[in-house]
């Protein structure tokens, strides 16, 4: 590896780190200003005394900095903390979650760059064309239409009137469809005008025309030459929105009782269990900072400028 | 190149005489009108105005204009590259007005274009080594008459560059790999849009001489598009000079050199550097 290559990367992963103690930081006070779990966890009824004695018992009732670096110490040890409603370790309780969650977004994911991409390339090979006006008004309707009420219409369509697929729960690959379809349509949508607009940038240039002129198939000249080159911001926005639904794809989940990450952060919420939600925005963060850095490695290797 | 009549800007625009030799040809455009519409305002612009050219085989021919006197819409439509307008054209033995995209694309490889941008012209995640492999493999007999190292000698440049990319590479190495492809393809016709307008002076005279060998040596016939009249003098047999998508004069280089005979030719003359200098002289 280059001594440039190290530089940024190492430049790169420094400013990584800060955006994640901001985000780390933010948690910690959102956490704090989020209202008084001892209510939560013991009622309107308790006496003052007994929540004292449950503030001492989680340490809330230490000065906020000792807490704060607590809580970072915690962190770096891998200890998230224990759960207020499930008595359990933060991070077990993630552990648990998570694969139903990476399920839902991998095949969400998949299948919104299966029909994005395409489309994107489709409006930008035709521009002007109806087939680009049609794929454009694909894409503004999949990013205008709210993923709450479209979930809610594919199971009034396919499994309360038609009866084809499970409303919701988990388990079978049936139960999959209709969450990873209503989970595609955003990122869908978001990925096909990215790569109409690439694309069409991409096509423009001379090193199109001079691959054209020099007799290659015009499919080979799209796929090997133009998408090849447009494809950077198309892949930054997939691994992007990847962390983002990973960290919680809360409606979805919720629309079909789906059990993931969404679904415990919002049981956490629900019930102010500070340190669960602490925990997942922690795994957020932490995801979002990894694949940000993935994008850049991924950029190196594939951009022999970046090299 | 047999004579074009010789007109004035105001005069009938040329036109090219039929020739019974056309069909040994490797181009012959007749009365081309080519016109862009601006999709906003729906106005017409005439580019290239009743335009005739006939390329020889092995023939050397120029066109010359100031910028937006229609040479390179004139150059992309007879390849059959850029929007195509109404009038003849003979590609090859070929009527672009009748040939299918298929028939088009297999007969590109005879008539290879190096462009204005040579750092624009090669695909920026592509190798030297892997650009021309991408042309062997699209013609693996067309191209199989040399090797990689012995068409970079060809074109003067170390075998060292094979793995570079294009951002790694001066302009004159750029432009050099582009006529190294357009050479492997072995072309029947080599279009040179500009190909040294973005170079330095003592580049400049290098990948002119190196054209000029390219075409001495394999007999290729070569259409050069410059707005320079100094860099196609040391290259071109005849010479075409285009005006406001017209042209307006033509004929053998040195002819229309030693005695223009339009005014805008005496104008574009008198503009080449050191033009002062020779007429004192």
């Amino acid at each position: 590896m280059k001594a440039s290559t190290v530089r940024r990367v190492g430049s790169r992963l420094a400013s990584l780190l800060a955006s994640l103690l901001i985000a780390l930081s933010l948690a910690f006070a959102l956490g704090r200003l989020s209202g008084d779990p001892t209510v939560a966890i013991l009622g309107p009824m308790a006496t003052p005394e007994q929540r004292d004695a449950l503030r001492h018992q989680l340490g809330l009732d230490l000065p906020l900095v000792v807490q704060y670096f607590d809580y970072l110490k915690g962190i770096l040890t891998g200890d998230l903390g224990q759960s207020l409603q499930f008595y359990q370790a933060n991070t077990t309780l993630i552990a648990d979650r998570l694969p139903f969650t990476l399920q839902l977004v991998a095949a969400g994911m998949a299948l919104a760059v299966l029909v994005g991409v395409p489309l994107g390339v489709l409006a930008a090979t035709r521009e002007g064309t109806w087939w680009d006006r049609a794929a454009s008004t694909v894409a503004l309707l999949g990013q205008s239409v709210p993923v709450f009420w479209f979930g809610m219409m594919l199971v009034a369509l396919f499994a309360v009137n038609l009866g084809w697929l499970p409303a919701g729960q988990s388990g079978t690959p049936q139960h999959l469809v209709l969450p990873a379809v209503t989970m595609s349509v955003y990122p869908m949508a978001q990925i096909a005008r990215l790569t109409r607009a690439s694309m069409s940038e991409t096509l423009a240039e001379p090193y199109i025309d001079s691959a054209r002129a020099r007799g290659l198939r015009g499919r080979r000249v799209v796929w090997r030459h133009a998408f090849k080159n447009a494809m950077m911001p198309i892949l930054t926005i997939v691994v992007l929105q990847t962390g983002i639904l990973l960290s919680g794809a809360v409606a979805i989940e919720y629309v079909y009782s789906w059990p993931g990450l969404g679904q415990l952060a919002l049981q956490a919420i629900q019930f102010r269990d500070f340190p669960l939600v602490q925990a997942i925005v922690v795994f957020g963060a932490l995801t979002f900072v990894l694949l940000n850095l993935l994008v850049d490695v991924i950029h190196s290797v594939v951009d022999p400028r970046v090299r | 190149m047999t004579g074009a009549a010789q007109t004035g800007v105001s005069g009938e625009p040329a036109r090219h005489p039929r020739t019974p030799d056309t069909d040994t040809a490797v181009l012959v455009v007749d009365d081309l009108v080519v016109e862009h519409r601006d999709r906003s305002t729906g106005t017409v612009l005439r580019a290239v105005d009743h335009v005739s050219l006939r390329i020889g085989a092995g023939e050397s021919v120029a066109v010359v204009g100031e910028s937006g006197s229609g040479k390179t819409t004139l150059a992309m439509a007879a390849t059959g590259l850029g929007t195509r307008g109404d009038g003849a054209i003979r590609l090859l033995g070929h009527q672009l007005s009748s040939i299918s995209r298929t028939r088009l694309r297999r007969l590109r490889p005879e008539v290879q274009v190096v462009f204005q941008d040579p750092h624009g012209s090669l695909d920026p995640r592509q190798s030297v080594r892997s650009g021309l492999r991408e042309l062997r493999r699209l013609q693996p007999e067309r191209t199989s008459w040399t090797s990689d190292t012995e068409l970079l000698d060809r074109v003067r440049l170390a075998p060292q560059i094979l793995d570079r990319y294009p951002h790694q590479l001066s302009g004159g190495q750029a432009q050099r790999v582009c006529i190294a492809r357009a050479l492997l393809m072995r072309p029947r016709l080599i279009v040179a849009d500009e190909p040294t307008s973005g170079l330095d002076v003592s580049v400049q005279a290098d990948v002119l001489a190196l054209l000029a060998q390219i075409r001495q040596s394999t007999g290729t016939a070569l259409l050069m598009i410059s707005h320079d009249l100094a860099v196609v003098r040391s290259v071109c047999d005849t010479v075409y000079v285009m005006y406001q998508g017209r042209v307006v004069e033509s004929g053998p280089c040195e002819a229309v050199f030693v005695n223009p005979r339009n005014d805008y030719t005496r104008e574009l003359l008198a503009a080449m550097p050191g033009a002062r200098w020779r007429s004192r002289r």
